[in-house]
C-alpha cells in the first residue's frame, strides 16, 4: 500500500526520512545506499518509497558501487542521490571527484558521525573540511548545505537537486547525528523548481535524438585541455559563489558573534538568549551553505565586531574560513566539541565572557 | 562493383592507436558490428573502462562513458536501471573487472543487471606496463613477477566465468577467443547471443574474449597468438558457461 504524503501539511518527521521525501517530492530517479549509522532511516525510507512510486532503489554492495552507478544515472540525465555517514563519504570520494569533473548532477547527504577512522556513531561536525574543499582528489568544490532543523534539511534537499541540476555539480548536506535521528515539525512543502532549469538534452547519454556521440569522461591527457577543464570548473565556481551564497544573521551589531552552523547553531541560538539576559550584547552568525562560505558578509562583520566565537562540533575546522574571512581584523576565539561531545549553553556563557575579557592579542581556545 | 565489406557506421574512420597484433581492434569491431545489426546505435552507450581501452570513444560511433577502474559495472547498473531504453555495454579488461572491480562485477552478476559486459582477458595490465593481472598465468612473466606468477605469493588465475556461474542474475556467460578466424566468428556468435539477452532484458551476459597483448607479452604479434595458443587455451577453456535459453529449451 502507498505510503500517503500530506503535502502542505506540518507533520512529524525524523531528519534523515524528511530527506528522503524531499527527494522522492523532488523527481530523484535513482537512489543508491549502503547501511551505516546514523543514516540508515533514510535509507530505509528510500527502499519503500522509491519502489512504491516506481523508481530505481538499490541498497548497493558498497559505498563505492553506490557513487558509481550515480554516476550512471546522473550520465543519462536522471536526478539521483546517495547517502551514507562519514566512513562511507569518504569512500565515495573518488567517484564524487570523477562526477564534478565531468560535470555529472547528483545530490547527496553525510549525516557527519564522529571521526577519524571508524569513529563513533555519535554527532560531529568534523567532516566540513573534507566536505567543504571538494573532498576527493583534485580541483573542485561542492555546493555545501550546513541546515539546522529538518525543515531545512527537507527544503535543501530540494534546492540540492535543483542547483545539482543548475550547475552541473554535486552538490551535499553536512548533516549530523543530532539532525538526522531528531523527530521535529516540518511542513511538507510542495516541490517547485527553481526557475529556468537547464535542459539536459544536449548532453545527456543514450538519447535517440541527439545525432553526435557523446563522450562523458574525466580524462583529458593534454594538459592545456584539462587545465581547461579546470579553468572553466571554478568559472562555474565563482558564479556559484556569487549567486549561492547563503547565511543568516541574529543581533550581530553586537560586542561579540558567535559563528556557528548546523546543530551548534541551535545551542548557540538558546546560549545567546541567556547571555543576553546577564547583559552580554552576542549576536550570531550562521553560515548556511558552508561551500561557498560567506566570506564577504564574515568579512563585513569583522569591521564592526571586535570578537568573534567559532562554536563547532569538530576542532577548529570552520574557524579557518573564520580566520580567513575576516582576517586580522577582528579577534577569532573558538570553543569546539567533537565525537559526539556537545557544548552546554553555559559553557558557551562562559566563552563568550572569557572572550570579552582578553586582552591583546590573546584569544580563547576551548578544547 | 559490389561492396562485400564496409566499415560498420558504428565505428569511427580512425587510425587505430592499438599495438600491432593487439586484440583490442578486433573485439571494438564486433562490438560495432552487432550494434548495427541490433538498430542501436542511438540508444547505445558504451563504457571504456580505466586500461588501454579508456580511448574506445575514438572507436565507437555511439555514446562513451569513461568510468573510474573498476566501477564500470556500477556505472552500468545506474544507466540501464535510470533509463532502461539505454543498451549499454560495458567493455573490462581484466584488472578492471577481476580484481579492482570485483565486487561491482559480482553484484552487478547477481543482481541480473541488463547490460552487456565484453571481458577481455589477456592476462596483463596493458596501459600501465605489463603488471601482473588477476588472470596472468602461472609462471608468466609480468613487471610485478619478474621471475613469472608464484601462486605462493599471488595466488592462482582467477577464471571468471567459473567464478560466476552459480549466481542465479546470471543469464549468459561464454569463454572465446580472438586467436584465429574461426574463433573470432565464434566470438561473435557468443556476443550477439548476450547483445539479444540484454536486449530482452533477462540478466547478466558476459563474453570473456581471450586476447593478445604482443607488447606486454614482449612477443611479435605471430608469437602471441602462438603463445595464447599454447598456454592460454588449457588454463581458460572456451565454450559456453550458462546460457539459460539453453536450459529453457532442455
Amino acid at each position: 500500500m502507498s505510503t500517503k504524503i500530506p503535502i502542505g501539511e506540518k507533520v512529524l518527521m525524523k531528519g534523515n526520512e524528511a530527506m528522503g521525501e524531499a527527494a522522492v517530492q523532488a523527481g530523484c530517479r535513482a537512489y543508491y545506499g549502503y547501511p551505516i549509522t546514523p543514516q540508515n532511516e533514510l535509507t530505509a525510507y528510500m527502499s519503500k518509497r522509491m519502489v512504491e512510486e516506481g523508481r530505481v532503489f538499490i541498497q548497493t554492495e558498497s559505498e563505492i558501487a553506490a557513487i558509481n552507478m550515480c554516476f550512471g544515472s546522473a550520465a543519462v540525465g536522471e536526478r539521483c542521490m546517495t547517502s551514507s555517514s562519514s566512513p562511507g563519504i569518504s569512500l565515495k570520494q573518488e567517484g564524487i571527484s570523477y562526477m564534478a569533473s565531468a560535470e555529472l548532477p547528483v545530490f547527496y547527504v553525510n549525516v557527519n558521525r564522529g571521526g577519524p577512522g571508524l569513529g563513533n556513531i555519535s554527532p560531529a561536525q568534523s567532516d566540513y573540511f573534507q566536505s567543504t574543499r571538494g573532498g576527493g582528489h583534485g580541483d573542485y568544490r561542492v555546493i555545501v548545505f550546513g541546515p539546522t532543523n529538518v525543515q531545512e534539511l527537507y527544503d535543501f534537499t530540494m534546492l540540492g537537486f535543483d542547483l545539482a541540476d543548475k550547475y552541473r555539480t554535486p552538490t551535499m548536506i553536512l548533516a549530523d547525528g543530532i539532525l538526522g535521528q531528531m523527530m521535529e515539525p516540518l511542513v511538507l512543502h510542495e516541490y517547485k523548481p527553481i526557475p529556468d532549469l537547464p535542459s539536459k538534452a544536449d548532453w545527456r547519454l543514450g538519447d535517440p535524438a541527439t545525432k553526435d556521440p557523446i563522450l562523458i569522461t574525466s580524462l583529458v591527457l593534454n594538459v592545456p585541455g584539462m587545465e581547461k577543464r579546470n579553468f572553466d570548473l571554478f568559472k562555474k565556481y565563482e558564479t556559484i559563489v556569487a549567486n549561492e551564497t547563503r547565511y543568516e544573521e541574529v543581533d550581530t551589531d553586537a560586542d561579540i558573534v558567535i559563528v556557528a552552523y548546523g546543530t551548534a547553531a541551535r545551542i548557540a541560538r538558546s546560549a545567546m538568549d541567556t547571555a543576553r539576559e546577564q547583559g552580554i550584547k552576542v549576536g550570531l552568525f550562521r553560515p548556511i551553505t558552508l561551500w561557498p562560505f560567506p566570506m564577504e558578509a564574515l568579512g563585513k562583520l569583522a569591521d564592526k565586531v571586535e570578537h568573534m566565537l567559532v562554536v563547532e562540533l569538530s576542532l577548529g575546522q570552520m574557524a579557518e574560513d573564520v580566520r580567513l574571512a575576516t582576517g586580522c581584523r577582528t579577534k577569532v576565539h573558538m570553543h569546539g566539541r567533537t565525537a559526539g561531545g556537545l557544548p552546554e549553553q553555559a559553557d558557551i556563557v562562559e566563552a563568550l565572557k572569557k572572550c570579552l575579557a582578553t586582552k591583546g592579542d590573546e584569544v580563547v581556545r576551548n578544547y | 562493383m559490389n561492396q562485400v565489406f564496409a566499415r560498420p557506421e558504428a565505428m569511427k574512420e580512425a587510425k587505430t592507436l592499438y599495438c600491432p597484433g593487439c586484440g583490442h581492434g578486433i573485439a571494438h569491431r564486433l562490438v560495432s558490428e552487432l550494434v548495427d545489426e541490433f538498430g542501436l546505435r542511438e540508444r547505445a552507450i558504451g563504457i571504456a573502462p580505466v586500461g588501454c581501452s579508456v580511448f574506445a570513444d575514438l572507436y565507437w560511433n555511439f555514446d562513451v562513458i569513461s568510468a573510474a577502474h573498476g566501477r564500470a559495472a556500477a556505472v552500468a547498473t545506474g544507466m540501464s536501471r535510470a533509463n532502461p531504453d539505454c543498451f549499454v555495454i560495458s567493455y573490462q579488461g581484466d584488472g578492471d573487472l577481476a580484481a579492482i572491480g570485483t565486487a561491482e562485477t559480482v553484484h552487478a552478476a547477481n543482481r541480473g543487471e541488463n547490460f552487456v559486459t565484453i571481458f577481455i582477458n589477456n592476462a596483463i595490465y596493458g596501459m600501465t606496463g605489463g603488471q601482473m593481472a588477476p588472470t596472468t598465468l602461472i609462471g608468466q612473466r609480468a613487471t610485478t613477477c619478474q621471475d613469472g606468477r608464484d601462486p605462493s605469493i599471488a595466488g592462482y588465475p582467477i577464471r571468471v566465468c567459473e567464478l560466476l556461474q552459480s549466481l542465479r542474475g546470471v543469464a549468459y556467460l561464454a569463454r572465446t577467443s580472438v586467436d584465429s578466424p574461426k574463433n573470432v566468428i565464434k566470438t561473435k556468435k557468443a556476443m550477439k547471443k548476450a547483445f539479444e539477452l540484454a536486449r530482452d532484458k533477462r540478466g547478466y551476459a558476459l563474453v570473456e574474449i581471450l586476447s593478445p597483448c604482443p607488447t606486454n607479452w614482449g612477443m611479435t604479434p605471430p608469437q602471441a597468438m602462438a603463445w595464447l595458443k599454447e598456454n592460454m587455451l588449457d588454463y581458460y577453456p572456451l565454450g559456453v558457461f550458462k546460457d539459460i535459453t539453453a536450459e529453457e529449451n532442455n
